[in-house]
């Protein structure tokens, strides 16, 4: 029974059920978010985790690797995550109920009381200062620091892991170009984010939070925050291992699972289908794949705003609607290409490596 | 204009307008003399600054380097064995390899990020532990991010009949430098 559950969850841990689970289960969430709202669920949720916790150390490749120095705040981060992005739901739901019947939000009766800076605020953080040094001191004290052998040339650790903050980008890395994920997607995160309050200028949700209000914003930031940074995280710090192999919570680090992943490239898939040697010229060899990107880039933004998005285009003006459709773009480029990547074994859609030009 | 509205309308203001233009007083900067001060401090900032960079340059060539010559003899051929040879990686960050018609020398950067990949034997790939790329013996890029295969470095006999391996020569496969001599050494 044991070795069953554990298989199965090995075998739902794999990257395409993974990713494709969190998906489902977070759009789940946010469809029936009266449901998921209820206090009982996320009491349900802890008991279950807990009863998991203490179970699941009974395997040895499963301790290891939540017991691992590096690996503790994550398990950490997951328990927190939930409970807040719980609650945040909680006060959407519970202010969409009060908007919908005409009475104020919970935050606009906050508003109107005000307490002193000082004590009442200064006396929580101080409080709270106190409480998390005691708490790091223990934990300094009971959890040895993660150090790593002396560096050396000739040995990279093996798998070689990013600090946690950075799985997610680590992530990206797998997929992409080092210029494309090291240097241009990150870009694009920090510019969106910067372009967000020029991009939405919908008063709505401000100070208080609401799901119905603003169903697209909700989803889109909490599916960008969860399924690409958080999900990524906790990805990269339990299922990846030696050689950067995917492995499921419950299986054994084995430095020689064979994995195989002969990638690819769209041009070699094109030139087979056409039963023709590659040409010599990069742009006729790689022209499908340039088609292919020039379409999505320059053809799917006009041709949305003419037909399924033309009341976006009204409310946001040409300008705020490009700028966004091509953040939105080069986002969803991000899933496509991992997608690709596990079903096709894609490598590039173009690939130039004669130009270091390879997306 | 201004000067002679604000004495009319302030008619308690003694002082005529025309201290405007009085000369300096002793240790006052004067207009004539405010821009050769200018310049005499841009130029000290200029010359400081040029100092400064100067040594940041001269620090980037160090009297001693601590590292290997970029040039080295490998012993000879028939000490190989068919394979990767791997006694070289720490020292040199090269892979030496022998096939049964030649040897070929691959540096043991990944081109993807630059991370150094481990030679499995059992799979006979070289594997990067960073984001998983993989090559091939011949150092061909055939799994994970890997946009081109391992670049090879110059190798010859020299003289003495000993394998020569120059890392200041390199041969990139995508730009069809693996075709040029001194990428490959022809032995039997």
């Amino acid at each position: 029974m044991g070795e069953l559950l554990k298989n199965a969850i090995d075998w739902a841990f794999q990257p395409t059920l993974y990713f494709a689970g969190t998906v489902g289960a977070l759009f789940a969430v946010l469809f029936w978010r009266k449901l998921f709202s209820k206090t009982v669920v996320i009491t349900v949720f802890f008991a279950v985790g807990t009863v998991f916790m203490l179970w699941a150390p009974s395997d040895p490749d499963f301790k290891k690797i939540i017991t691992k120095p590096d690996n503790i705040p994550i398990v950490i981060l997951i328990a927190s995550v939930v409970f807040f992005t719980w609650l945040a739901l909680r006060q959407a739901v519970d202010n969409d109920r009060a908007i919908a019947k005409g009475e104020p939000t919970l935050e606009a009766g906050l508003g109107k009381k005000k307490v002193f800076t000082w004590p009442d605020l200064v006396y929580v953080e101080f409080i709270c200062l106190i409480l998390f040094t005691a708490f790091l001191i223990v934990w300094s004290l009971k959890v040895q620091a993660p150090i790593e052998e002396p560096a050396a040339t000739a040995r990279t650790p093996n798998p070689s892991k990013a600090p946690w903050y950075f799985l997610g980008l680590q992530e990206m890395l797998v997929y992409f170009d080092p210029w494309i994920a090291g240097v241009v997607l990150p870009g694009f995160i920090i510019v969106g984010l910067m372009a967000i309050p020029y991009l939405d200028t919908n008063p709505k949700g401000n100070g208080y939070y609401t799901f119905n209000e603003r169903p697209f914003a909700f989803s889109f930031f909490t599916a960008g925050f969860l399924l690409f940074w958080v999900s990524f995280v906790i990805l990269g710090t339990f299922l990846r291992g030696p050689n950067w192999s995917f492995f499921g919570p419950f299986e054994y680090w084995d430095l020689h699972k064979l994995e195989p992943l002969v990638n690819v490239d769209l041009s070699t898939y094109f030139w087979n289908m056409l039963g023709q040697p590659k040409p010599l010229d990069p742009l006729v060899r790689e022209a499908p794949g340039i088609v292919a990107l020039l379409g999505f880039f320059l053809v799917l933004p006009p041709l949305l705003g003419k037909t399924v998005l033309k009341g976006m285009v009204k409310s946001m003006g040409v300008v705020r609607f490009n700028v966004f459709m091509h953040l939105m773009l080069w986002f969803a480029l991000l899933p496509i290409k991992m997608i690709l990547r596990w079903t096709i074994n894609l490598k590039y859609i173009v690939g130039i490596p004669e130009w270091f030009f390879n997306v | 204009m201004a000067d002679e509205t604000q004495e009319t309308t302030n008619p308690s203001n003694e002082e005529p307008a025309k201290t405007l233009v009085r000369s300096p007083l002793r240790g006052e900067l004067s207009r004539r003399s405010f821009f050769s001060t200018l310049a005499f401090g841009w130029a000290t900032f200029a010359a400081a600054s040029a100092g400064l960079l100067g040594a940041a340059g001269r620090f980037m060539f160090p009297n001693v380097l601590f590292e290997p010559p970029q040039e080295f003899k490998a012993g000879f051929p028939s000490e190989f064995a068919m394979g990767v040879d791997e006694r070289f990686k720490a020292t040199y960050g090269c892979w030496i390899v022998r096939e049964p018609t030649g040897f070929f020398c691959l540096s043991t950067v990944c081109t993807h990020l630059g991370c150094t990949p481990n030679w499995l034997t059992a799979d006979e790939k070289f594997k990067c532990p960073c984001h998983g790329s993989g090559f091939i013996m011949t150092g061909i890029n055939i799994e994970g991010p890997a946009p081109r295969p391992l670049e090879r470095y110059r190798i010859v006999l020299a003289e003495d009949g000993q394998i020569l391996v120059d890392k200041n020569t390199k041969y990139q496969q995508e730009k069809g430098q693996w075709e040029l001599d001194g990428s490959y050494l022809e032995y039997a």
